[in-house]
């Protein structure tokens, strides 16, 4: 162990600790800026810096270890004096448009400001003397180089989360910027539009393009009828918005809430991902079919997931060669969407002209998915709008709604239905367990042999988790699976998605399904979700989503209702040709540079 | 204040055998080269100062079986251009002083890092290289050198960034600890020593250190070629004994109407007329890795200023709060100061924020920026605000 004094107050902490945690482990807080707990350090920002006794320079807490006999002081008039400066330094190069900035009270540099800048700010604006960008050319996001103060979380989040570098640092000195491939448009680079640099950001340099007034215009207008669906990883992070500790679920005044904003019909995704599972379960089974029984060399295994639309576009891009690989259902975002002004707008006998279809989700890629042209099976645009769960939560403020004091509420139907199953699509692992807990009855006639009908070995934050199971008491129908031993594995993040797909390329991939979230923790650490996120917080929500999967009543997704319903009524049976025509994509092929 | 007047020294660029130098060093053991080298007191010539022995000894005791030489060769302070005249005269000199180092801290390969303006040396330097290394297996050691070239960016001179750029990395220095000692380039322990430092150290095996110890004060041991440019009828490359006063400099070097010396380059000190006799050239007083530039009265001091700010604002890397944005402040402040269009008080705030930059900065780069500009601005103020 390590002793050592921080302001006279003696610490000992475990070699390697860097200066920042020792205080924190003495409650002292230190303020930082391009510190975060999800990525390496930088020591750039030098917000954090402290007086170390003896040294010659004043040292970037985030980036020093401590050492044995160190004295540390943290509010010296040297520390007070150089942490004004670099604030008002920071302050000077940002477009501080505040009261127009949609970060506006969640703004890590504001905070600071407020902290440590307040009144008359002695430097000169340099915000004039730079040609700034204000990129708006992705669906996803808005990168507004004005407000950057080059803390490059987004750099590090890019290339070390998400194994992308869509932006890196560009230039140097005055004209150092966080730029793009050949300072190229968003749009037109290699970025997957995850949003995971949104979440970091601390300033409003990089947030979700918003669709806000879109969704108010939609539901004033008489002539239109406004669905909103809204994604699992949503109920449970929404809170932490809205007032709430993480971890929180707030599903039931969620569903309330919406209904008090003036939406038509407040649906579910839960329900399109019972359905999701419905259709990729039987497209595996009937690959593995091809693959054993009809000796089919061509059939593409192992198959991966398709839900994330982060992923898609990082396959798209970076091995385009499996894209035969990657299930053909659509996203439970778009199944919904494709459906609503279908199968719904039939139902309730509504023009589905006049429908417009929103959703809430966790994710800013999901705005992009939205936008590809695939997605208009439906004859219109399946998916007319993609709010963030942050957005959401704007809106609700908006609206004076009083959300902690409102009553919990149901979803309508139809397709407000869900089961445990759909639910835990929010985190990563989930849509395996999801799927295993259907696949394996169908095949065997019975439950998954876990207690509670929880696979454990799917679950938690490992970047890459494997799983084997045994299929042993096959029904007549799926016979030639008997013995045979499911291999599946898990990647969230799309660091540990390429990690997958490396082993993949390198023909040393021994599974049969891959499940692939293009975020830390699945949805549920999403780039629409609250800001911060960070481990803790995307633990606490994990638990959120196993524990309302446990209140549920039906935890199987071929157990939902509506499910059953639609097939009956709609679309026949899974993968059928109307399932087909509706609820499947294609991928295309894109560039790598 | 020891004081040793003006002496020239031929040292440095003397012809030697550098086999024979070499076969003493090898017989060496580690521990006595770097003994030799601490004994000597040699600081480290690329500017800051650093002891070589301690250097040395401290990449020594880590254990690693992949260690670094890297040779310091991106001369890209201001005015600085031994370097260049030493790998152009006696380049087997700086590859004999990294065998020995090599030698002194266990490693069998070292790295050239140099300048990208001096990319034109590089062919006859290859063939000075490949003589070297028959040399060396001749002598039946093992021993290796490369040449990396940078790319123009002064901030690649900064030891951390350096290995970046050799790691094909983009040259940003790194936090420190760790110390390139124990993670240098690809994170293997490395000594880097400047061009000079390593021909010195070459020196001081081949005449003792006793003899080199004759040379220069207690805190400023030796000879040390300086790049004098400027306001002076006899400009060039000279080695000089340390321990001389701006003064004794001036009257030898000076056109008879110095009004400054800057020392050190951008990153340096600017002397004025009226502090030449009271410093002392060296690590007891105004330090610098060669460069010395003398200007006359004819010199606005407001340009020279303006000219360095905007070097460092441009060749800041831009990662640090500090150095990226004070550079661009300090620079702007001085010419709305200059312009009338803000108070001359607003110096003393700039003078607070060159404070703040030498101990908020990442690296010597950030920290070293308020060296020249508080000394320019404290000296001659007038000339900054009319």
């Amino acid at each position: 162990m390590i002793n050592l004094l921080i302001n006279y107050q003696k610490v000992s902490v475990q070699e390697g600790t860097t200066v920042l945690a020792a205080a924190r482990k003495l409650k002292l807080n230190i303020p930082t800026l391009c510190n975060h707990d999800d990525l390496c350090v930088a020591g750039n920002c030098r917000v954090c810096l402290v007086e170390q006794k003896g040294a010659r320079t004043l040292i970037a807490s985030c980036a020093t270890p401590v050492l044995q006999g160190m004295e540390i002081h943290t509010n010296t008039l040297k520390v007070r004096n150089a942490r004004k400066h670099v604030v008002e330094l920071l302050l000077s190069e940002h477009r501080a448009d505040c009261t127009k900035c949609y970060k506006n009270q969640n703004c890590e540099l504001q905070s600071l400001a407020n902290d440590f800048a307040f009144g008359d700010h002695v430097f000169l604006d340099l915000v004039e003397d730079h040609k700034y960008n204000i990129d708006r050319s992705s669906p996803s996001f808005i990168k507004d180089d004005s407000k950057c103060i080059r803390c490059q979380r987004c750099v590090r989040t890019c290339s070390e989360l998400q194994y992308v570098s869509a932006i890196a640092v560009a230039n140097k000195g005055a004209h150092q910027k966080i730029s793009s491939f050949h300072d190229r448009p968003m749009s037109q680079v290699v970025c997957t539009n995850c949003g995971q640099c949104v979440n970091r950001c601390p300033t409003g340099a990089l947030v979700e393009k918003t669709y806000i007034d879109q969704v108010w215009d939609a539901i004033y207008d008489p002539d239109k009828h406004v669905v909103v669906q809204t994604a699992p990883a949503v109920r449970v992070a929404l809170g932490e918005d809205l007032g709430y500790d993480p971890g929180e679920r707030v599903t039931g005044k969620m569903v309330n809430a919406l209904r008090q904003l003036g939406f038509s019909s407040v649906l579910d995704t839960d329900f399109s991902a019972d359905l999701t599972i419905m259709e990729e379960g039987t497209e595996l089974l009937l690959r593995l079919k091809k693959a054993m029984v009809d000796g089919d060399k061509k059939v593409s295994l192992p198959m991966f997931t398709s839900c994330s639309p982060g992923w898609i576009k990082f396959i798209e891009h970076k091995y385009p060669e499996f894209l035969p690989n990657l299930s053909t259902c659509k996203s439970p975002q778009q199944m919904f969407g494709a459906l609503a002004k279908t199968y719904y707008a039939k139902k309730r006998n509504i023009d589905p002209s006049k429908i417009v279809s929103v959703s809430i989700m966790p994710c800013t890629a999901k705005k992009f998915e939205a936008d590809r042209p695939e997605m208009r099976a439906s004859g219109f645009k399946d998916v007319d709008y993609v709010l963030t769960t942050r957005e959401l939560a704007v809106m609700i403020k908006q609206a004076g709604i009083d959300f902690r004091n409102i009553e919990e509420a149901k979803y309508d139907s139809i397709m407000g239905d869900s089961t445990g199953a759909g639910v835990i699509f929010g985190a990563t692992g989930g849509v395996m367990e999801a799927a295993l807990r259907t696949a394996y009855e169908i095949v065997t006639g019975r439950e998954v042999p876990f207690r509670n009908l929880n696979i454990t070995p799917v679950r938690g934050m490992d970047g890459v988790k494997e799983a084997t199971i045994k299929i042993e008491g096959c029904v007549d129908a799926w016979k030639f699976l008997e013995g045979a031993e499911l291999k599946v594995a898990i990647a969230h993040g799309l660091v540990n998605a390429n990690k997958i797909m490396k082993l993949v390329r390198e023909g040393k991939a021994p599974y049969h399904f891959i499940e692939i979230m293009a975020c830390p923790g699945g949805c549920i650490g999403g780039g629409g979700q609250p800001i911060p996120t960070n481990m803790q917080i995307r633990k606490n929500r994990m638990k959120a989503i196993y524990a309302e999967d446990e209140h549920m009543v039906l935890r199987k997704s071929h157990e939902n209702p509506e499910v059953i319903a639609i097939y009956k009524e709609f679309l026949e049976k899974p993968n059928s040709h109307k399932s087909h025509e509706l609820l499947h994509t294609h991928y295309v092929e894109r560039d790598n540079y | 204040m020891e004081n040793k007047g003006l002496n020239k020294v031929d040292l440095i660029f003397e012809k030697i055998e550098p086999k024979e130098v070499l076969i003493k060093a090898f017989k060496m053991s580690s521990a006595e080269i770097i003994q030799n080298m601490l004994d000597s007191g040699l600081k480290g010539r690329g500017g800051a100062g650093f002891p070589t022995g301690l250097k040395w000894k401290y990449t020594a005791a880590e254990k690693s079986s992949e260690k670094y030489i890297v040779c310091n060769a991106d001369e890209g302070e201001p005015g600085t251009f031994k370097d260049r005249e030493i790998l152009e005269r006696v380049s087997d000199k700086v590859h004999g002083g990294m065998a020995i180092a090599g030698k002194a801290i266990g490693a069998k390969m070292g790295i050239v890092y140099l300048r990208g303006e001096y990319r034109y040396m590089l062919p006859k330097l290859m063939i000075e290289l490949d003589s070297f290394h028959k040399m060396i297996k001749e002598i039946g050691y093992d021993f290796n050198i490369e040449y990396r070239m940078g790319s123009g960016a002064y901030i690649c001179g900064e030891e951390s960034a350096l290995f970046e750029s050799i790691e094909g990395k983009r040259g940003e220095p790194r936090n420190k600890p760790p110390y390139p000692t124990v993670s240098g380039v690809f994170d293997k322990p490395t000594s880097i020593n400047n061009v000079e430092t390593l021909v010195t150290a070459m020196m001081i095996i081949q005449h003792g250190a006793k003899n080199f110890t004759q040379y220069g004060t207690k805190d400023s041991r030796g000879s040390k070629v300086f790049s004098v440019s400027g306001d002076t009828p006899t400009p060039g490359i000279f080695e000089l004994e340390l321990g001389m006063t701006v003064q004794q400099f001036v009257n030898v070097f000076g056109d008879g109407d110095t009004k400054a010396v800057q020392v050190g380059g951008a990153s340096g000190f600017c002397v004025p007329r009226k502090k030449f006799a009271e410093t002392i050239i060296g690590f007891e007083g105004v330090p610098t890795g060669g460069s010395m530039k003398l200007f006359n009265s004819s010199r606005s001091m407001y340009n020279l200023l303006h000219n360095y700010l905007d070097f460092f604002t441009e060749e800041s890397c831009g990662q640090c709060t500090p150095c990226r944005v004070g550079c661009q402040q300090l620079l702007k402040g001085v010419e709305k100061v200059k312009k009338g269009e803000a108070k001359s008080t607003y110096l003393n705030e700039l003078m607070k924020l060159a404070d703040s930059m030498k101990i908020a900065a990442k690296c010597g780069l950030g920290q070293s920026v308020g060296n020249a500009f508080k000394s320019i601005v404290g000296n001659f103020r007038e000339e900054i605000i009319y």
